[in-house]
């Protein structure tokens, strides 16, 4: 049992390797033998449909995006509680199914809170 | 294959595993290659136009030209980019694309990693693409590229969450989350049938997260000029495209093992022919739904497909999970 454990984790180490290997490969080691470099300050500027780029990009951005974060990490990881009952639930029996229907029940009510507060609106 | 994961751990099986992982490299990269050829190829004829024909003998070569022309073009950063992040954004793109794979069974008995969260590996491990994305976007300080990355960033966790929870509902039935058995749990009927409204959720939330049309937003050629890989070219922008096709590969691998009985045959009169041929086939038929509905569907806009995510698929995907969880205590007589 714990070499099937160990070996798994081999596997996925040497898939990760790979897929990092893959990219650092082509762009850094055989890149470099086949491309030409020559830069110039015009290839180097920024884009910007033709135009000199107006000030920095580097700018504070519209708070929506931090609330549809907050909003990810609460459901995810709501969602990652519900994977192990789900595995367990045939022998668990009633008390989890109302265990969950309370859970999921009081998710809901967030939701219904952030839906009410138009957060959900993109504008 | 599952000999060798048997085994005790030793360098020579190492060895073994990391050959077949690069075999498994060059299949993916040959898929890649020919998956981008057909969908212009297809779509070209949907279309009514020709599509490529003139690389190779009916344009077969065209993609091959295009891989190396981007090997051999200049690579330019610009000079206001964020250096480590600019350089380090493609990696993060790519290599949980590869790795998820690392879980997929392609039939009983070929399969790499037997994991026993299998699901919450191939999740936990794709949610890593979008930090590749914003990354990207941020660290070449470009607006098209900023805009691109952040919205493709509230796409795709937006969109994350109704999709995990479709998963459940296939947890549920099958009382694992380890993929070898969840295809083997469809032996008398595939998921996509009990689970229907799992699978339709499922299925529209993975085409967000694949960045495909019609949840193209991200890449908006009208609007945002490429979105977050505006400002990469040469090889640097090929490890974005790959990724997508490599998840494009992997989304189809998973939508054929949680819903359609990954290399179950049809009908068990048809199991002479291999488990792998039905894999393929099975995988194939989704990757031409891509091409289909790219070539059909308009891109909606910002303000719908945000809402859309949160006020019908995550409703939806909670009502399929209390459901499915109400059927099977019924079934078992539990109410």
């Amino acid at each position: 049992m714990g070499e099937i454990y160990t070996n798994n984790y081999v596997i996925v180490a040497i898939f990760l390797f790979l897929g990092v290997l893959l990219p650092v490969a082509t762009v850094s080691i055989i890149g470099p033998m086949l491309r030409p470099k020559k830069p110039t300050a015009e290839k180097q500027t920024t884009y910007e449909s033709g135009n000199i780029p107006v000030g920095d990009s580097w700018v504070r951005f519209n708070v929506k995006y931090y609330i549809f974060a907050l909003l990810f990490v609460i459901f995810d990881v709501e969602t990652l509680f519900l994977y192990p009952w789900a595995v367990a639930y045939k022998e668990l029996g009633l008390f989890a199914l109302v265990e969950m229907v309370i859970f999921i029940c009081l998710l809901v009510v967030g939701l219904i809170y952030a839906w009410r507060k138009k957060v959900l609106e993109w504008n | 294959m599952r000999d060798l994961l048997q085994q005790t751990p030793s360098l020579g099986n190492a060895l073994w595993f990391f050959l077949a992982a690069v075999v498994l490299l060059v299949i993916l990269l040959g898929f890649v290659t020919y998956a981008i050829y057909f969908e212009r190829k297809v779509i070209g004829w949907m279309q009514a136009r020709i599509g490529p024909n003139r690389v190779g003998p009916l344009g077969l070569l065209q993609t091959v030209a295009d891989v190396a022309k981007l090997l051999i073009k200049e690579d330019t950063r610009p000079k206001h980019a964020d250096k480590a992040l600019y350089a380090l954004a493609p990696i993060l793109a790519y290599a949980p694309a590869f790795a998820v794979l690392a879980v997929l069974p392609f039939t009983e008995t070929l399969q790499f990693a037997d994991l026993g969260i299998g699901i919450l590996y191939y999740i936990a491990l794709s949610g890593i693409t979008v930090l590749g994305v914003i990354t990207a976007g941020w660290a070449s300080n470009n607006k098209y590229s900023l805009i691109g990355g952040l919205r493709s960033a509230a796409q795709m966790i937006s969109y994350e969450v109704p999709l995990v929870m479709s998963v459940v509902g296939v947890v549920l039935m099958t009382g694992s989350m380890n993929l070898r058995e969840i295809v083997l749990a469809q032996q008398d009927m595939w998921n996509f049938i009990p689970q229907f409204l799992g699978f339709a959720v499922f299925l529209v939330a993975a085409q967000a997260e694949l960045n495909r049309t019609p949840f193209d937003l991200p890449e908006a050629e009208s609007e945002l000029v490429g979105g977050y890989h505006v400002e990469y070219s040469g090889f640097r922008f090929a490890m974005f495209m790959l990724a997508e096709y490599v998840y494009m590969f992997g989304m189809g691998a998973m939508v054929t093992i949680l819903f359609f009985g990954g290399w179950l045959p049809i009908h068990p009169a048809l199991s002479f022919i291999p488990g792998i041929v039905w894999f393929a086939v099975k995988l194939l038929l989704y990757v031409f739904l891509q091409f289909w509905l790219r070539a059909t569907m308009p891109r909606p806009r910002v303000d719908q497909l945000m809402s859309f995510a949160w006020k019908v698929l995550l409703p939806v995907a909670l009502l399929n999970i209390l459901i499915t969880a109400v059927v099977i205590s019924y079934q078992s007589g539990m109410i």
